[in-house]
């Protein structure tokens, strides 16, 4: 048996066996759903059902029912965009980066952050969608013969790459979480006393019997997809943000962009699963499995990816200057001190000075503070978005042209539904899918288990 | 005689890799070993051989590759070549940067589907499929070692049955097959 380092924090506190471990993330799911759950869903759906109208009510008009301008052609839609995106990459660098460097804090915390990745990933991807107009005629941005010739699709252009980013990123991170459900999912099939309920997770466990040659090519498959999921996450970021750095807008036209926008993802998307994590851990009592030492490794990830976005930022800045182009440093100039200079303010004090307080052991190790620092970071992230998209576009080189966006009663409805929607889709995983990957936690137990570490038995 | 399986159950995974090693020692096959998570190490034992599917997920990920460069050169240069904006597209290499990211994405896309698709199908861990797993416990916390009679002619029941109980068992259950 491997030996882990005295000096290591144990990952799973108390005196736990395999069974505990089992009947704590499997006993939730059989039990009745408490009332806590149920005044959420109810809230989250009616705010789901409010976006859901309110792209009825885009599609229905066209998308004049947003707040766009001839000037700014781009505001809320594409900054929502983007910050889902971010959010959703968190869970695959969780699941496939800590996988390949072996770390076992993120086996508390991975299946819950893929799933979060997936339900950001469908949010993110409803308004590109959305924003073609004619919904309908979606499809057309895959090469398919067509009437038209066949007209085929630009592959130089950036959008164009995008469609397959987010599609193979989507696709992939779904197939990962799932192929990691299923012996959990088996699991529950076995022990559900329930008829109906015993058939559907059967379904879903796809007759996994734990065979030692399926777990032999289940650790292959996982290695390997964590091996080719690790570029696509930098890939799929890097690729967002060839939207803007491949155009000629002064504020977007940067080679910094991609590392910048991947430092950025990673850390929105630390920040969303520590707030959606320190509810679970509390409301599904499973502060044994996602401890402090699960906190403090995240917040610390949040320094570092937040303090790269900080250097971005400044970078950004100085080379505006330095570029002695006069479009480009205006671009900068009026971002800092333009209208929009809130924004600019709100993003530099959310995302560059705020996480700095994680330095604080006191700060980096205390619940109330990390839940309030996630919150925090995530609306300075949305502002990140909103500052580059916004500012770089609504001064033109043209000053006649110059304009302002207001957003509509539309645009706000389908931002916030999406909260929404998101949030229904993450309750339903909470309350009916295994929450934690409990069998791959059980092969940490005697490593990194609390009573096992302490002990000299084994 | 009838050929008989036995189940032999355990209620920890040093347990069944003491006696998976002790057994082997002895001459005794092992079919099969159900448990509810990968047991680390006992693989060579029992003699299950290391999966190939890596490299098939490396085949998919090169057909991926070389019909995503088939498709850009296709779409791009060969069908309907389009100046836009001004960028070059009479020759493939020329317009290559511009597709890296889609070949990247599709090589991706391929070898991971690919692979996937393979795993489960070489499982048989499809939609509906029924369980194999001799008890339910076995996706808990017990560990159980299949040993069928037909792989070892060379002991009576009796004489396995000895065998296997000398070892930590926690339950032993056997049955005709």
């Amino acid at each position: 048996m491997i030996k882990e380092a005295a000096i290591r924090k144990p990952l799973i506190l108390g005196h736990k066996t395999y069974h505990d471990i089992t009947n704590d993330v499997v006993g939730p799911i059989e039990g009745k759903a408490p009332r806590q759950w149920k005044i959420a869903i109810s809230i989250a759906a009616v705010i789901a059902l409010y976006g859901i109208g309110s792209i009825m009510y885009l599609v229905g008009t066209g998308i004049g029912a947003w707040g766009l301008n001839k000037t700014v052609g781009w505001s809320w839609d594409i900054t929502n965009f983007v910050w889902w995106v971010g959010i959703g990459h968190a869970g695959t660098l969780i699941s496939a980066v800590l996988l390949l460097f072996r770390q076992r804090w993120r086996m508390a915390i991975n299946r819950s952050a893929e799933a979060m990745t997936i339900f950001a990933v469908i949010m993110a991807a409803l308004f590109p969608v959305f924003h073609m107009g004619r919904v309908w005629q979606a499809y057309w941005t895959l090469p398919l013969p067509n009437q038209f010739g066949s007209l085929w699709p630009n592959f130089n252009s950036a959008l164009m790459w995008d469609v397959f980013a987010i599609s193979t990123y989507f696709s992939v991170s779904l197939v990962f979480w799932y192929i990691g459900l299923i012996p959990d999912f088996a699991t529950i099939r076995d022990r559900m006393v329930k008829p109906r309920a015993k058939k559907i997770y059967g379904i879903l466990a796809f007759g996994w019997s734990g065979r030692a040659k399926h777990w032999n090519r289940f650790e292959e498959v996982s290695l390997v997809l964590a091996g080719i999921a690790t570029p696509l996450v930098f890939s799929v970021h890097s690729i967002v943000s060839m939207d803007f750095a491949t155009s000629i807008i002064p504020g977007w036209h940067a080679t910094i962009f991609p590392p910048y926008f991947v430092s950025g993802a990673v850390f929105s998307g630390f920040a969303m699963v520590l707030t959606l994590l320190l509810i679970m851990r509390k409301t599904m009592r499973l502060e044994a499995y996602i401890n402090m030492a699960h906190i403090e490794y995240m917040n610390i990830v949040i320094i570092v990816t937040g303090s790269i976005v900080g250097v971005a930022y400044l970078t950004e800045l100085f080379i505006s200057w330095y570029s002695g182009v006069e479009y480009e440093s205006y671009a900068f100039i009026n971002r800092f001190s333009g209208p929009y200079s809130w924004a600019y303010w709100m993003m530099m004090t959310c995302n560059v000075i705020s996480p700095q307080l994680f330095w604080f052991k006191k700060i980096r190790t205390s619940l109330t503070a990390t839940f309030l620092l996630s919150i925090v970071v995530n609306i300075g992230m949305w502002f990140e978005r909103f500052v580059i998209i916004v500012t770089s576009i609504h001064r033109d080189y043209t000053p006649g042209a110059w304009g302002e966006f207001h957003p509509s009663v539309t645009d706000i409805g389908m931002f916030v539904g999406t909260i929404g929607i998101f949030f229904t889709l993450f309750l339903l995983f909470a309350r009916y899918f295994p929450v934690l990957a409990l069998n791959e936690l059980k092969t940490i137990l005697k490593v990194s288990g609390e009573s096992y570490k302490n002990s000299d038995k084994h | 005689m009838a050929n008989k399986v036995f189940h032999v159950m355990y209620d920890d995974d040093q347990k069944l890799l003491d006696a998976a090693t002790a057994l082997v020692k002895q001459g005794i096959q092992v079919k099969d070993v159900f448990s509810p998570f990968p047991v680390h190490g006992l693989d060579p034992i029992i003699g299950v051989k290391r999966t190939r599917l890596a490299i098939t997920s490396f085949m998919y990920a090169t057909t991926g590759t070389l019909l995503a460069i088939l498709g850009t050169w296709y779409f791009m240069i060969h069908d309907w070549p389009m100046n836009i904006g001004g960028k070059p597209n009479f020759t493939w290499i020329e317009n290559a940067p511009a597709f890296v990211p889609v070949i990247f994405e599709f090589s991706v896309f391929c070898g991971a589907h690919g692979m996937a698709i393979t795993y489960l199908l070489r499982n048989g861990t499809l939609p509906g499929m029924p369980a194999s797993n001799p008890d339910p416990r076995t996706t808990d916390d017990k560990f159980v070692m299949e040993i069928v009679t037909e792989d070892n002619h060379a002991f009576s029941v009796s004489d396995l049955e000895e065998k296997i109980r000398a070892t930590e068992v926690f339950e032993l259950s056997i049955k005709d097959c």
